[in-house]
Order: structure tokens, then sequence, then C-alpha cells
């Protein structure tokens, strides 16, 4: 199956099993720190391009609006990383994003005098109802997640304008405080930022060290094996969901905070960005690889593709072409070192090393 | 092994093997289309006597205009499915298709007959780089065909740009929504018919079409019975770009206007149409009736909902809810009908 798989390094390496697991292990990390580094070149290379046509763009305020409008893309592209890591998707995202935003507005119309930590925390569990929700249907129905996410795309979207009804939410509507917190800056880096940081960081950790998070890669690598093996694939892909849910619930406060104007529109297509800045980062559309640094490096990519190009003066109508190559190119290349390093691993078995 | 070629089944699909629940479970796919043909059946009958105008030749003639370019694009969807891939760029072909045509005509000169037949073409070149990356290159359709939807996307907006080309002549624009002479039926029904029937065949009816289930089934046996599976799935990508193509043209008469944002989203209705149709996702199932039954459902409920004045967004809800049934029903039938009998065989007497 490798040869038509997404060419994650782990089973390409797992192909030989003659080969000596240490150096297995060093060669894996040493692509997928190869692979960040990539993207952190490209970002390198993009921003210093960028600012030799134009120094105003590595100023203070331009550096805060772009750290401002990666926030929540990083962070919905971190949950996105933990359910596709298991090979699964979640398309849902941006209608949990809408429906939870929306819903945050209304909680402050009913009762005004809502304090923020409230907001943040009933949004962040009607996000997690609506990943469960996800996560329950794809156990009974037994299908993949790419069609039940196909339909809760519509259902949540659908009940967001049912309840919206045309209406739409002012900032006006919405305490000073909450709608500070979305351009309030620490230190001159925006709030929205430090909490997509925590984020990455604590998804990061929890992937790399956690033992429930390493058997996500092993679910993702061979669902069959790693039931064989013991592990609660079954609830292990709940949890995923509702994690999902629960940054997706994360980022529509903050997007409510942010843009201050709700409508039932909030997030409508943003599915697709989603998955786009977790293979833009590397993480194998068919499981078992990647990392939630990668996804978040993705996501910060191609929020800054956006304000170079207009920085650049380059038709903004480009941007979605530009997107759309770094994805082809992001695949081809982890296709390309897949094939190399299986190569390599092939060579070494046939001497006997 | 299909379930390698696209999502996996989440793990419970597999921790109770049963073989009587996997035969009552094929069984109930088999006749999915049944399923649908009924329920679209019934669906038509409850909105002709209880909504006003549903029934009307004037409402049938939009809701068939409606549907063309769904259904059109479900055709070639349909088999690259069945093969255990997909196509997410269809609606961005479309636009990209359309804006060409709409730049072509604004500056090229050329007759618009010779630039229908460039656009149709243009729609094969954007399948055949979808084709060439998925099969020349081995890569996932799913995530070639999500870059590519950025990309073909982000070309018709270069083309051009924010504007509109609207100067079609007027024969060519009310061509593309004129009834056949004396019903209610749209001209452009008669060759989305004739291709219906060209991709039936070919998909129930000849070696090939049984080996797109092949493939679905299992690439590599498919292989080593001789399919030559990577020019096949090549060539379904080129069609489905031809399609887009002709999509493309019909979208751009009908609304006379070629713009880039046209037909956006429509990738995921095509999907669900597919899905609805009681096409598997995994690959190997799925037949072409249901698909074209299921696009007429979606269509007709959406219809029905418009004329009775019930919300519009209840729509979204109703195509959500509905793709979710389709799939989680049919499991939860069949789970019902292997307990029985499992009853049953623990207390032969009961029965």
């Amino acid at each position: 199956m490798s040869l038509t798989d997404a060419g994650a390094p782990e089973r390409a390496a797992g192909d030989t099993p003659t080969d000596p697991g240490r150096q297995r292990r060093t060669l894996t990390e040493r692509l997928l720190a190869v692979r960040e580094l990539s993207l952190l070149v490209a970002l390198g290379l993009l921003v210093l391009v960028t600012t030799l046509r134009n120094d105003r763009f590595l100023s203070g305020q331009s550096i805060k609006d772009l750290l401002l409008g990666c926030a929540i893309l990083v962070i919905l592209a971190v949950g996105q990383t933990l359910v596709i890591v298991t090979r699964n998707v979640d398309l849902s995202v941006g209608s949990i994003l809408g429906l939870v935003a929306f819903a945050t507005g209304s909680l402050f119309l009913w009762a005004p005098g809502t304090p923020w930590p409230v907001a943040l925390v009933v949004g962040v569990a009607l996000g997690a109802l609506g990943g469960a929700v996800n996560g329950g249907l794809i156990a009974v129905a037994r299908v993949p997640a790419l069609v039940i996410t196909l339909g809760t795309l519509y259902a949540f979207r659908g009940v967001d304008y049912y309840w919206a009804s045309g209406r739409q939410i002012n900032a006006a509507d919405m305490p000073a405080s909450f709608l500070r917190l979305g351009n309030q800056t620490v230190l001159g880096v925006p709030v929205l930022f430090l909490v997509a940081l925590v984020v990455v960081a604590a998804v990061g950790f929890y992937l790399r060290s956690y033992r429930s998070g390493r058997e996500l890669y092993a679910i993702g690598s061979e669902p069959a094996a790693a039931r064989l093996s013991g592990i609660p694939v079954g609830r292990r892909v709940f949890a995923v969901f509702v994690a999902s849910g629960a940054l997706a619930g994360l980022a529509g406060v903050l997007y409510a905070a942010r843009f201050g104007t709700l409508d039932a529109a909030a997030g409508t297509g943003l599915e697709l960005q989603v998955v786009a800045a977790a293979v833009v980062g590397g993480v194998a559309i068919f499981g078992g690889s990647g990392s939630a640094y990668g996804a978040a490096l993705g996501a910060v990519l191609l929020t800054t593709i956006g304000s170079s190009l207009a920085v650049l003066r380059i038709d903004p109508f480009w941007q979605q072409a530009v997107v759309g190559a770094l994805i082809l190119a992001a695949i081809g290349l982890d296709r390309l070192l897949a094939l190399r390093v299986a190569a390599r691993l092939r060579g070494r078995s046939a001497h006997g090393a | 092994m299909a379930h390698d070629s696209l999502y996996a089944a989440p793990p419970t699909a597999e921790a109770e093997p049963g073989a009587g629940r996997l035969a009552s479970l094929r069984g109930l796919f088999g006749s999915w289309d049944a399923v649908i043909v009924a329920a679209l059946v019934v669906a038509v009958l409850v909105a002709s006597l209880t909504v006003e105008n549903f029934a009307s030749g004037r409402n049938a003639q939009f809701l068939l205009l409606d549907l063309m370019p769904l259904a059109l694009i479900a055709l070639p969807m349909t088999l690259i499915v069945i093969t255990g891939e997909i196509d997410l760029s269809v609606a961005s072909m479309v636009g990209l298709c359309s804006t060409l045509m709409g730049q072509l005509w604004l500056s090229s000169g050329l007759s618009l007959e010779l630039i229908c037949v460039l656009v149709v073409l243009l729609g094969a070149v954007l399948g055949a780089v979808n084709g060439l990356f998925v099969t020349g290159f081995g890569l996932p359709s799913l995530a070639v065909t999500i870059g590519t939807l950025a990309l073909y996307r982000g070309l018709s907006f270069v083309v051009l740009g924010d504007q509109a080309v609207a100067d079609f002549p007027a024969d060519w624009t009310a061509a593309a929504v004129r009834n056949i002479p004396g019903t209610s039926i749209p001209v452009v029904v008669v060759p989305l018919l004739l291709l219906a029937v060209i991709f039936g065949v070919v998909l129930h009816a000849t070696a090939a079409g049984r080996a797109l289930y092949a493939m679905g089934n299992n690439d590599q046996a498919a292989t080593f019975t001789g399919v030559s599976v990577a020019r096949t799935k090549f060539w379904l990508f080129v069609v489905s770009g031809a399609v887009c193509g002709l999509v493309g043209i019909f979208w751009t008469l009908r609304y006379a206007s070629a713009r880039g944002d046209n037909a956006t989203g429509l990738e995921l209705t095509v999907v669900t149409a597919v899905l609805l149709g009681g096409v598997s996702i995994f690959g190997g199932r799925g037949a072409l009736l249901g698909v074209l039954a299921g696009v007429l459902l979606l269509g007709v409920l959406r219809n029905a909902l418009q004329l009775a004045d019930v919300d519009a967004n209840a729509l979204t809800i109703v195509t959500g809810s509905l793709l979710i049934a389709s799939v989680v029903l049919p499991n939860a039938v069949a789970d019902i009908r292997a307990r029985l009998h499992r009853r049953r065989q623990r207390h032969p007497v009961a029965s």
C-alpha cells in the first residue's frame, strides 16, 4: 500500500523490518525536522523578499496584524491535525466556528453582564458538543468521517442560519472587556496569538510525549494493527473529534471577540483552508504522520502569503491560486521525500547492514 | 484493502465482523437504489399534493434547470468515487471554464461555437492535470483536488477579477433555458439524458465498468487481473474536467454571466448527492440510477420547501440531515436485523 499512500515517512520506514530501530527513528526525526525547517525557510524567504520590496512589511503594526490574522486559522489547523493524524478529517469546523461565534454574541444579548471567561467556557463546551455529535455519528454509522462531517457541515450551518434568521449581532451588543480580548496586546503581541501559541504548544507536546498521543499516530498508520495491539481506537477517535470541536468552539469565541460583527455566515468555507494549512504543514492526509507545529506553520504561511501579496501589489486575486500551487508543491515534496527514504532503506537492507 | 484507498472505516466497522450482519448490510446496499427511488416517488407525490404550484410546468422547468449542473457533474463523480478516488475541484473547474469563456468572448473575436469547443477542451486539460498528479505522481486525490480547488478558483479570479462578462448573444442565452416545444421540459435535459445513458452503459454493461468496481474494492488485485488502474483513473479525471467544461458553458449562458465565483461550493453538493445515491465513499459500490434519484430527491425536497415558504435556511439543514440519515440508517437497520436474527437463533421456538 505504501506506493499509493500519502507517503508517511514512518510507514515507509516500517516497510523494512530488518532496519535497526534506532536508525529508523533518527531518520524519521531528521525528516520531520527537515519538514518544519523547510516551512520556516519558505516563510523566512517570503518575509525577506517582501521586506526588500517594502520595508514597512516588518513594521510593528504590520507584524501585529499578521499575528492577529493567523491566530484563528492556527487554532483550527492544530485541531484538524489531531483528526487527520488518525486518518480522519473534520470538515465541520467552519460551521462549528460560525455557530459558536453566533452563540457567544447571543449569550451577551441575553445576559449582558456575562463575564468573558464564562462566555469562553460556554463556547468551548458548545464546540465540544458539536464534536461529540460528529464522533457519535461516526461511531454509529461506521462510515468515514468525511461523509459524516460533510453532513454536519450543512446541519450545523443550517442551525446557525435558522437561529440567526437574518439577524446580525454588532460590537455594541458585546461588553467592552470581551471585545478588548480580541485586539489587546501583551508586550506588543496580540492576546489571540498568545492563545494560539498555548494551543499549539499543548497539542504539540501531547502528540509527542503522551502515550495516548502516540497512539493516535498508530491508529492513523494502520487502524487494524492498532486495534490488535490493544489501543482503544473507537474511544481515541471519538475524543479526537471532541477535541477538534472544542478547538473550533474556542476559535468561534475568539472570532466573536475579534470581529464584533456576527451573522450566520461567519467562517463559511473555512474548512478547506484549515485542511490546506495542515496539508501544507506536512500533515499527511492519509494519517499517521505530521505535527501540530507543522500545521501551525502552514497556517502562518498561508496567512503571510495573503498579506505579502498585498504589500507586493500583486493582484490579490492571485492569492488563492498561489495557495493551491503551494498545496500541490507540499504534497509533491512529501511524496518525493518518502520515496527517497524508502529507496535508501531498501538499498541498506539489501546490503545486509 | 479498499478501506485504505480513502478514509478508513472507523474502528467499530471491523470490530464485530458477524457474517450475518455483513450479508444483510450488503443486501441493503444492493437495494439502496430501490429505497432512494421510492423516497423520490413519495417526495414528489407528497409535494404535488401538499405544496401549491409544485406540480406546475413552470416549476418543473426551473427545478430541472437548477439541477442540471449537479446532475451532469454527478455522472463522472460517481465513476470516480466508485474507483475509490474523489474530485473536489469540480466547482472550481466550472468557474474557470466560465471565466475563460467570458474572456474569450470579450477579447478573442472567435465565434461562440469555437469558444465552446475550446472551453470543453480546456476543462479536459484541467482534469488531466488532476489525473497526472493523482496517477503519475501517486498522490492522494483528496489532497490533490483540494489543491486544484484553490488553484483553479484562484486562476478564475485572475482571468476576470471581480468583473463579469454578460453580453452573450440573446439567442444563445435563451437556448440554455428553452423548453422542448409543447412541454415544460428544458431542451438541455436531452444531452443530460444522453450522457447519463452513456455513463450508465459504460459503468454497468461493459468490462471497463466492472473494472472500476474492481479498482475500488482492491487496487492491487485489479492490477493483477490486467486492469491498467492508473490509465483508467487518469481518463476519469479528464472526463470529469470535460464535463465541468460543459457545465461551465451552461452556467454562463443560463445566468448570462461569466464570473469568477460561478458555482462556488458546488463540489460539496455533488459529493452529497453521489453519497446520498448510495455510492460508497470507500469505493467499489454504487449505481448510477441511485445517484440520479439522489440528485432528483435533493432537488425536489429543496424546491418543495422553497415553494412552501419554509425558511430558505432550513434547506441547508435538510441537505445535511439527508446525507447523515442516508449513511446512518442502513447501518442502524442492519444492526436491528442482526439483533433480531441472533435472538431468533437463540430462541428458535419463540419465532
